[in-house]
């Protein structure tokens, strides 16, 4: 069983003028194995920051991250990523960005070829294998980076709002293909949203963030993910008890944003 | 100024015909043309091609029309060539006046002439026979065969009964006649409109000398030898440039240490322009290949180094962590990611880089080489051989328009995603 603890996480940016600002305080959260989290928050407030420093890219100036048991120190296949914008590689067709991951393990074809070919068909992208990836659109690229990071098999899935530059229908069809997924592999995901709808729909967790330091301000467990799969998206918006969360939210993080702006009044003031 | 008037009287003319006379045999249906705002629309500002053909024929048009070239068939006014004759008025010093006639027979340079019969006639002053090249202008000794002479004090006061005094210039039936400060005279034919082929040969004589210098050569090398080692000094010199160049750029954009280890030198020698190192290299390595080459490497190797470096600082990150996420490592990263991602830079550093070569190996070759096209058309002007000046021209632009081409079409079949991401 996969455990990804994070302990006591703080960032400390140093800025050139002596000052500092304080990117995350203190965040402490542990997950288990197949557990889907979604993290919601006003801007700033350290959600891409937490990300990068699970996926390895920063080191905390405090506290650490441990998956399976060994601490995290860089990035690694085992822990994958879906970027906002894809970040595929243009040089390369749908199918061989599919396979990177494997490829680059220096596995042989006929070891990754039922996988990428299964994951194609998944993601809806069989007759596209061979197109190049600057040929599809924003949603297609989007499913192509998922298959992708699925290819590599990884414990964990970091998604930095994924689904934030597509369109509203778009948007909608890849929530559900995410919340297949995730049945489908049970694989541990964390994603990051601007989204309360999104949130609230995919995530079996929700972790809202409060800004100025980066900090957890609350955690909620959530039924709608699991009445998600399977079932029409919209009904489970419909649900009464689903309008209910998603108001508390959105005015927590209203009342947060008003804070901001109301300290920075202060300040110029 | 009049062949810029006619340049400008053609290219209205032609917008006009070509837009309103040809209009409906250049219905085109796309999705372009149905734009109704283009002007600001860059993306629909298509280049005309009838423009283009009509530009390049305007040009070989006047071109003919101002050298009296046999391949087109409207000339500007050539220069006078045939017999003319003006006269002139010589006052003896006791205030006689007497007439005499100066038979004049302008002929084509490099034409057998034989100077026209003329009888004396009466008169102290007596007529005189005169031979000027087209476009020259001839001296006329006249009064030595007049019964009176300067000596005697005899002068010249008057070009077919218009007064004339020193210094001044009289227009006669076919040119201008000038009474010189000495008091002789000199003729000059009319020049036309047309330029001299010393000047600007017609086009027929540059095509001419092609064919001429692709058999028996020129300066001991064939003008094939010449282009050759033009182009085999900058595909050499471009090719070490960009050999050394990349590795250099890649490595500066990924190591803290080679950037700032080379970021002084790099940042100081872009600016200098290669032909400023001319003297240096001369000095160095002689006028040979090897000094040729060194300073085509040197002219590629900085904008490579640059292209490359840009490059690869314009992977976007998110790329080098997902492919490090995926579990590559460090040499797959640069592999697989950073230098794709880089190829568009570099091949516009290519570009860039060959046409600064190709610019570079003629300004070398006309301050010194023993063979190559700029060394052939330096070497033409010397000799005032304006028709191989012109083909070196016109060929030196062929080859570096034509380098530009297939590394545009190199780059698309390389870099397909381009543009597109």
């Amino acid at each position: 069983m996969s455990t990804l603890t994070i302990e006591n996480i703080s960032m400390r940016f140093d800025l050139p003028n002596g000052d500092h600002v304080q990117a995350l305080q203190d965040v402490s959260l542990e997950l288990q194995s197949g557990e889907l989290l979604s993290v919601l928050g006003p801007s700033g407030c350290g959600k891409t920051t937490l990300l990068n420093i699970i996926a390895g890219f920063l080191a905390p100036t405090e506290g650490q991250i441990t998956l399976n048991g060994h601490r995290v120190t860089g990035p690694d296949a085992e822990r994958g990523m879906v970027f906002q914008q894809g970040a595929l590689f243009e040089w390369m067709s749908v199918r061989d960005n599919v396979s990177f991951g494997p490829r680059m393990a220096g596995k042989r074809e006929s070891d990754w070829r039922e996988t990428v070919d299964h994951l194609l068909d998944v993601v809806g992208l069989r007759d596209f294998k061979d197109k190049s990836v600057y040929e599809l659109s924003g949603g297609m690229q989007q499913r192509v980076a998922l298959a992708r990071c699925l290819a590599n098999d990884p414990d964990v899935i970091l998604m930095d709002e994924p689904l934030g530059a597509l369109d509203a229908l778009t948007r909608e069809k890849m929530q559900g293909l995410v919340l297949k997924l995730w049945k489908e592999t049970g694989k541990t995901i964390i994603l990051i949203t601007h989204s309360v709808e999104e949130a609230l729909l995919l995530g079996e967790r929700l972790l809202v963030m409060a800004p100025r330091p980066g900090r957890i301000h609350r955690e909620y467990r959530l039924p709608f993910a699991d009445d998600g799969v399977g079932q029409d998206l919209r009904a489970v918006k419909k649900n009464p008890e689903f309008g209910e969360k998603r108001e508390e939210i959105l005015s927590m993080i209203w009342d947060m944003e008003e804070e901001i702006m109301g300290r920075a009044e202060e300040v110029e003031a | 100024m009049i062949v810029l008037i006619l340049y400008v009287a053609i290219f209205v003319v032609a917008f006009f015909v070509v837009r309103f006379g040809l209009r409906k045999y250049r219905q085109v249906r796309d999705f372009t043309s149905l734009k109704t705002v283009t002007f600001g629309d860059e993306s629909a500002v298509r280049p005309d091609r009838w423009a283009s053909v009509l530009s390049v024929l305007t040009i070989f048009l006047l071109w003919g029309a101002f050298t009296g070239s046999k391949w087109v068939p409207v000339h500007a006014p050539g220069p006078f060539v045939g017999d003319t004759s003006f006269t002139y008025t010589l006052e003896a010093p006791d205030g006689r006046r007497d007439d005499a006639t100066v038979f004049a027979r302008v002929f084509r340079l490099g034409e057998e002439v034989s100077a026209p019969e003329v009888a004396p006639g009466d008169g102290f002053a007596k007529d005189d026979a005169l031979i000027v090249g087209a476009w020259r202008s001839q001296l006329l000794r006249m009064d030595q065969n007049d019964e009176i002479t300067r000596e005697d004090g005899a002068r010249v006061v008057a070009i077919d009964g218009r007064a004339i005094a020193p210094g001044e210039m009289v227009r006669v039936a076919d040119g201008t006649v000038t009474l010189t400060p000495r008091g002789s005279l000199n003729f000059a034919p009319a020049k036309g409109m047309q330029m001299e082929p010393i000047w600007l040969p017609p086009p027929e004589a540059v095509v001419k000398r092609v064919g001429e210098l692709a058999q028996t050569g020129y300066q001991n090398f064939t003008l094939w030898e010449h282009l050759y080692w033009s182009l085999y000094r900058v595909i050499m010199g471009f090719a070490l440039g960009a050999l050394v160049g990349i590795p250099l750029g890649y490595a500066m954009g990924l190591s803290d240490w080679f950037r700032g280890w080379f970021d002084p030198i790099v940042e100081f020698m872009r600016p200098v322009p290669p032909l400023a190192l001319i003297p240096l290299v001369i000095i160095w390595a002689g006028i040979g290949e090897s000094g040729k080459i060194i300073l085509l490497f040197l002219a590629a190797l900085w904008i490579m180094a640059i292209s490359a470096r840009a490059g690869v600082s314009g992977v976007a990150i998110s790329k080098v962590h997902a492919a490090y996420s995926l579990g590559a490592s460090k040499w797959q990263i640069l592999r697989h990611v950073i230098v794709p991602n880089s190829l568009p830079e570099i091949f516009t550093g290519a570009r860039v880089a060959m046409g600064v070569c190709w610019g570079t190996v003629v300004a070398a070759e006309l301050v010194a080489a023993e063979k190559g096209a700029g060394m052939m058309i330096m070497v033409a002007s010397r000799f005032q051989l304006t028709d191989i000046v012109l083909m070196g021209i016109i060929l030196i632009g062929v080859i570096g328009y034509g380098i530009d081409i297939l590394m545009r079409k190199a780059e698309k079949w390389l870099v397909p995603w381009k543009g597109r991401v």
